[in-house]
Order: C-alpha cells, then structure tokens, then sequence
C-alpha cells in the first residue's frame, strides 16, 4: 500500500476480508460435513471388526441391534445390566474411537482453515481483483443452492427406485401391477399360505381412484360454477370477498380434513345411509372422498379462476354484440376457448388426490378390496405406504420394501399428471399471449 | 315482407323468454356453487369449535384431606426425598372414602377413586413438597376432575343417556351431585393443555411438547428454506444463463412443487435416516425434509418478488459502478424482501399444518416430555393432533379439536402477517 492510499487497491478491503474468510471457511465447512456424514459408519466397521468371531458371524439385523445396544450403554442410556463383557469392552472401545475422532475433527477441520486463511493472505496484494474473486464464489454458492432442487428430486428417485429393486426382486413386477390381492401382513413368515402373490395393487389403484373420482365429483362443479360466477358475474367487491374466505379451505391443514372426515361426515353418512335402509361402512370411500373434494374445491376454483380471465375481452364483447345471452357467451364461447386449461387444472387437482394422505389414513379403510362401490370401505396407496412404515419396522422385508415401491408408482403417477398438465396450460397461455 | 318481420319479432320474443330463464338458472347455479363452498367451511369450523370449545375449561373437585404423616409413612420432619416417595395415591384414596362413608363395595370404591385423576396424587406431592408444613395438616385440596367426572361436569353426558352406555354411571352422578351442591366443583380455564406433554390420561394430556417440538421443526424449516431459496431464486432470476441446465433446473422445481409430500417423507426415511443415520423422530429431520417441500414455494414467490422490483433501480447501481453481485444484494433483495418474506411464511404456515412426511420419519412416538433440542425426540402439533384423534375416548376428541384450533390459531396469525406484509408492499 506504499504511498497510493486505498485508492491504489483494485477493491474495497473489506474483499480482501471476504476472501480470506471464503478461503479459511468453506473448505473447512465441506470437510466438517464429510466427517459428520461418513463417522457413524467407519466408527460401526471398527467396533464391529474388533468384536468376536461367533458375533460377527450373526445377521446383519442382529449385529446392528447387538451394536445399538453398546452404543445406548456409552452414551448412558441403556443400563450395564442388559450388556455382556464382550460388549462393555466393545462400548470403552467406542467411546475411545469417538473421543478420538472428536480430537481429530477438531484438528483436521481447525488445520484446514488456517490453512486456507493463509493462502488467501499470502495472494493478497493491491493488485488481486478481490471482489471479482468473492463474486465469483458467491455466484457458485448461489447456483449450487439452485442445483438443490434437482439433487431433491435425483434422491427421490434414486431413494425410492433402490429400494423399489429390491422389493422387485422378491416379487416380480408382473405380480405386482396385475395382481388383484393386498394382504402385506401375510408375508411376515415365509412359509405361510398366500405369502407370495399377496402384493397386488390393483386394488390399491382402484381404492385410490374411486376417492380420487368422488373427490373430483364435488370439486369440479362447485369449483368450476363458482370460478365462473365469481369471474364472470359478482361484483368486484363480492369478488374481494368472497374469493379469499373460499381459499381459507385450501389453507386449513389436512389434518383437519381427516379427523373432519373420521369423526363427523363418515358417521353422518353411515346414519344417513342406514335410514335409507343402505348399509355404509363406517369408514367408506363416500366420506373421505367427499371432504377430499372440499378440500380441492378453492384450488380448483382459481386454477379455472384463472383460466377464464386469460380468454381475451374481445371475444366475450364479440359474443355479447351478437346479442347472445352471458350464459351464452360463457358455454358457446369461453368454455370452448378454455377448455383446454380447465382440463389441465382438472389434470393438476387429480394429481393432488392421489397423492393426499392424511384425510385418507384417517378416513379411508386398511383392508383392500376391490370394489367400486362408494359405500364401502376401500384403501389407497398412501395410506399402505403410512401403515407400512409406520411402527417398528425391520428394513429387508418386502412388506417395508412394498412401500417404496407404492412410493415409486406413486411418485411417476402423480409426476406425468402434472407434466401433462403443466403442457396443457402453457399450450393454451400461448395461444392467448 | 313486413309481415315476415313481425313473424321473426314474435319468435325472437318468445325465444328470448326461454333464453332469460336459463341465464336467471345458470346465474342461480353459481350462487348455488359459492354457497356451497360457504357452507362446507362453515360446517367445518363450526364442528371443530362446537368440538373444541369445552376442552378449554377444566374442572377441579375439592376434597378433604388429612395429609397424615402415619398414612403415608413418613416422619413429620421428613425429607424432600422421603416426601417424593409417599405414598399419596391411597392417601387419596382414604380421603374419598371418608368424605363418602355410605360406600361400602369394592365395585363402588373403585368408581368413587375415579372421579378424580391420576395426576391428583403428583400434584399433592408437588404441593406438599414446596410447603412441607402442610404434613400432619387437614385441609380441602383442589383437586384435578378425571375425564369422565368432568364431562358430567361440563355437562356433556346427562342422565337423558340409557347408564349402560356411558361411563359415568348414576352413582357417581349423585356424587358429583352432592359435590357441586356443596360448593366442592369448579371450572377453571385449562392450563394443563398448555404445559403438559402427552399423556394417556386425557385430562392431563397437552399440547405443550408437540408445541414445542413444531416450534424446533419450524426453526431448523426456516434456517435452510429461507437461504436457499432466496439464493437460489436470486440465482436464477439475476444470472442464469439460458441454457439446458437452467432449463433443467426450473423444470425440477416446478415438478418438486407438485411431488406429494409424502414422497418427500420416503426420501427423509432412506436418505436422512438410513443412510446419513440421522436421528429418528428428531426436528433435525423433520426441518430438513419440510425444508426441501417449501422449498419450491419459496423460489417461486421470491422469484416473482425479485421480478417485480423496477429495472430502473438496477441500472441506477450498475450505472454508478456496482458490480451484479452488489447491485442484487444492496439494492434488489432489500426493496424485494416484504414480497419475499411473505411467500416464505405462506412456506411456513404450509410447513406448520404438514403431517404425512413427519410419519414417514418416526415423529409419531408418544412424547410426555418437553424436547429440549432439535435431536431430542419429538412430535408436531399436527401430529398430535391425529394420534389424539386416533383415540376413541370422549376427553381426547375434545382436546384433538381444541388442538385443532390451536394450530389454525397459529396459521391465522401467519397468513395475517402475510397479508399485512403484502398490502405494505403494494402500498410502495
């Protein structure tokens, strides 16, 4: 800085600042990440290499829960009373490896910041284009935070494809999607009757698309009528009013839907039925397709919302010169030119009730039949994949492998409905634009 | 000729008739449809708040008792340990049973010890810890009404019920009788909800833990969410390039906002728990996993924020010499923030009333104790609210529904500031 003053710098000091903290910290962040993530896993392989030979001869299954257990005892949460020597020595073994590994993360993680601290020091000079430097980091901090959502959607499919393999393997893919029977809890013991043949999911589909269609049966009309009247009749202040009061239903969590539909509509309509002299279970596809479809009814509603107010004026004044009535105008000639994107929002809601959990793990029944009647009880490929997995579960069988495989199908489903949908609509937007 | 003419008036009039009808029916099918949408969620909130409203009271019975040291086998100078150990249930017991000497059976002792709850003997000794000076003393205690009791109380179950179906049977009606008439009931409002855990009692359970334990979920939610997002929407508004991987990106991002949140639980269960082994049924997993569901939320409000601020702002820093880099993060982002913050508590509030992923991951365990940080075990607010609606009890579809109202309560208040924020950044 001989004589030139701050002027003489390519930038601000303060990028100088930023450099040598980017330097010192991120490396060292990256590293700190690694550790954490690959610890667990070497620290198991070396308290399991040095257990004895019968132990090490045991199922994986059984040598994770031997290990569980010696890990609970370091950390002071299983008694010594449920341990033998084999393991307490094992357990000192452990907390001497992880006391280390504590040291040495430390010293590794600290070295490499110093270390990168300093060469970013060492590089500063007046002439360093700093800020460049910093700017171009950033650019690549802020392009990997981006990057994010394609490494979510890679470690959707690669999580459930994986295991979805797996349980292909043990069931061929055939049984799977053609098979006309779901009885899981059947295959716990291998020798069991009907223990293979019991993972078919159609009538899982058909559970599904039965609410998914009673769902939509209320949502389309109501939404649509209302979307129409609110777009194309209400006054502005109505309109102002009414529209967020309907969405405040899209907002309430669906949680709420599901003990709406368990506790209060489920038995309203058995009552109902039973005094028309029809039997209803107490857990039918009626109820949860209906508040399914409740809940649908404001998103339905603003997609089609939407979709109408893009049509241009000109061809509604053309109508309405002609001397065509609004109904007119609405059916001969907004529905048409709009036609294509109310499917596509149709397209867009069915998506969301095939995928929609809770309100059906509450509401919708666990056994599978295959039946299209609405008054009875029938299950959906969400709620096998919530019963599935929910509880103690071992992770080999194919009946907690099932449910990654219900995911997979689940995710393509629902994915090139929305890929379909979302061509639909931009299609028509263009036609417009 | 104009004979003709008339002809057509005539039929145009009496077409017109017909025409109008249909617009008048047409019009009357959208009110009908608006209506409809009205009455679901009127029906519902009613229901709800109908179902919820008497969870927040509770009520207390008073008893006499005589906290004799030689029933519960301690000195009078007895210690702080020695007093933790008494044994204050049957102390309780006894208590009753002098209040009520006319009871004589096995069978109506028992239902006699039921009409107040478990959780009496804890706070008795609690009480009696705090004021050692109590032992040796006879004196009427408040104590907490068990469920049954309570909705006798509350006025729920009446007589009006054939006795075999309700669990409150006449006998301990005529007591509960002879209490209020003595001035021995009392409703209060219901602290317990508040600031207890879980609980299988449903007069002691509370939404306390699974408050908290959303609270931390929410935090570990908005600590990654809100940086990556405003990033990665900064990213790709202000310098990707128009390419296939640009490309790439938005179409993964539009798709992931359409993914059903369960599938964003498979990934939390074979990603963050089996293969990084994080902890199961922690907040630390459950915040990351609805951190990558808001995610695409998040972006895309930001983006739009972003697109909204005047160009003319930017070409007023770059014209002085700031580089891109300074001109988003000095001047952008600060006049796009308002819009920003707002998509990113809509994020939030989608984030607060999720469940389904958070099954997936194990946060359905039964939680008493407060968690203490983001790798303790815990539950949610909307999860606790389905385990309570799983439970057939009376007592625990009011707490759900009060529950219910707590958590619409919180999405209330966030979609309100939402709002407020909005509206001040139109204002500018």
């Amino acid at each position: 800085m001989a004589g030139g003053g701050l002027g003489s710098l390519n930038s601000l000091p303060k990028h100088y600042g930023y450099m040598a903290a980017l330097w010192a910290g991120l490396p060292a962040f990256f590293l700190f990440l690694a550790w954490l993530a690959l610890e667990g896993h070497y620290i198991q392989s070396m308290v399991v290499g040095s257990l004895p030979a019968e132990i090490q001869a045991m199922s994986d299954d059984e040598i994770g829960l031997y290990y569980n257990q010696l890990v609970g005892y370091a950390q002071g949460s299983v008694d010594r009373s449920m341990l033998n020597e084999d393991q307490i020595a094992a357990a000192n073994n452990y907390q001497q490896l992880v006391a280390k590994g504590q040291a040495m993360k430390f010293l590794l993680v600290g070295s490499l910041a110093v270390l990168g601290g300093m060469l970013a020091t060492i590089r500063v000079s007046p002439e360093l284009r700093a800020r460049n430097h910093v700017e171009n980091i950033f650019k690549w901090i802020l392009f990997s935070c981006s990057f994010i959502a394609v490494l979510t959607t890679l470690g959707i499919v690669l999580s459930v494809l994986f295991e979805a393999i797996r349980f292909f393997q043990v069931i061929t893919i055939s049984d799977f999607l053609l098979g006309l029977q779901w009885s899981p809890q059947m295959a716990i013991r291998a020798d069991q009757v009907g223990a293979s043949g019991s993972f078919g999911f159609v009538p899982l589909l058909v559970g599904t698309l039965l609410i998914s269609f009673v769902a939509m049966f209320i949502a389309v009309p109501i939404g649509l009528m209302s979307a129409i009247y609110l777009s194309e009749y209400a006054s502005r202040r109505f309109r102002a009013i009414t529209k967020p009061v309907l969405e405040i239903l899209a907002g309430v969590p669906t949680v709420v839907y599901g003990f709406f539909a368990a506790l209060t509509v489920a038995p309203f309509i058995r009552d109902l039925g039973e005094s028309l002299g029809l039997t209803v279970a107490s857990e039918s596809a009626l109820a949860a397709g209906l508040v399914m479809g409740i809940m649908i009814i404001p998103f339905v509603m603003s997609l089609s919302d939407d979709i109408i107010s893009a049509v241009p004026d000109s061809m509604r004044e053309a109508s309405l010169g002609m001397g065509a009535t609004m109904n007119e105008t609405i059916r001969k000639v907004l529905m048409p030119a709009a036609l294509p994107g109310i499917v596509g929002g149709i397209l867009l809601a069915v998506s969301r009730a095939i995928g929609e959990t809770m309100i059906v793990v509450m509401a919708a029944g666990l056994s599978a039949k295959l039946t299209v009647n609405p008054l009875e009880a029938v299950t959906t490929i969400t709620v096998q994949i919530v019963t599935l997995l929910v509880g103690d579960q071992e992770f080999d069988s194919p009946k907690t492998l099932a449910a990654f495989a219900l995911g997979l199908v689940l995710f393509f489903v629902t994915l090139s409905l929305n890929v379909i949908a979302l061509y639909v609509v931009r299609k028509y937007r263009e036609q417009y634009d | 000729m104009t004979k003709d003419r008339f002809k057509n008036t005539a039929l145009i009039q009496a077409s017109l008739k017909k025409r109008y009808a249909r617009e008048r029916r047409f019009q009357m099918y959208g009110k009908l449809a608006v209506l409809a949408g009205f009455v679901f969620l009127f029906v519902l909130l009613f229901d709800i708040v109908s179902k919820g409203t008497p969870a927040f009271t509770q009520q207390h019975i008073s008893i006499a008792v005589n906290i004799d040291v030689d029933a519960l086998g301690v000195s009078s100078t007895a210690s702080q340990d020695e007093i933790s150990k008494a044994d204050f249930s049957s102390l309780i017991k006894s208590s009753l049973r002098e209040m009520f000497p006319d009871v004589k059976s096995r069978g109506d002792k028992r239902q006699l010890y039921r009409l107040v709850s478990i959780g009496a003997e804890y706070d008795l000794r609690d009480k009696v810890l705090a004021d050692p000076t109590l032992l040796g003393k006879k004196q009427d205690i408040w104590m907490l009404a068990h469920s049954q009791a309570a909705s006798y109380l509350k006025g729920q179950i009446t007589r009006v019920i054939p006795e075999a179906e309700r669990k409150v049977k006449n006998q301990q009606m005529d007591w509960l009788d002879r209490l209020r008439e003595q001035g021995r009931t009392k409703s209060s409002f219901n602290t317990t909800f508040f600031t207890y855990g879980d609980s299988r009692e449903p007069e002691l359970a509370g939404i306390r833990a699974a408050l908290q334990g959303s609270l931390f979920t929410l935090m570990v939610t908005f600590a990654l969410a809100f940086p990556i997002g405003v990033f990665a929407a900064v990213y790709l508004e202000e310098f990707a390039p128009r390419n296939r991987l640009t490309d790439l990106i938005e179409i993964n991002i539009n798709n992931l906002a359409a993914v059903p949140s369960i599938v964003f639980g498979l990934l939390g269960l074979a990603v963050f728990i089996n293969f990084f082994e994080l902890p199961r049924s922690a907040p630390l997993v459950g915040g990351i996993v609805l951190s990558l569901m808001t995610l695409p939320t998040i972006i895309i409000t930001s983006r739009a924020a972003i697109q909204a601020v005047s160009p003319s702002i930017r070409e007023a820093a770059l014209g002085v010499g700031a580089s891109k880099l300074q001109t988003v993060f000095h001047h952008v982002l600060p006049v796009a923030m308002p819009g920003i913050l707002t998509g990113s508590i809509i994020g939030m509030a989608q984030a607060l009333g999720e469940s389904a992923p958070l099954l997936m991951i194990g946060m359905v365990a039964f939680i008493m104790d407060v968690p203490g940080g983001v790798t303790d075990s815990s539950t949610v607010l909307p999860v606790q609210i389905y385990l309570w609606a799983d439970s057939p009890e009376r007592g625990f579809t009011e707490k759900t529904s009060a529950a219910i109202m707590v958590l619409m309560g919180f999405l209330i208040l966030m979609n309100a500031l939402a709002i407020i924020l909005r509206k001040r950044f139109e204002l500018k």
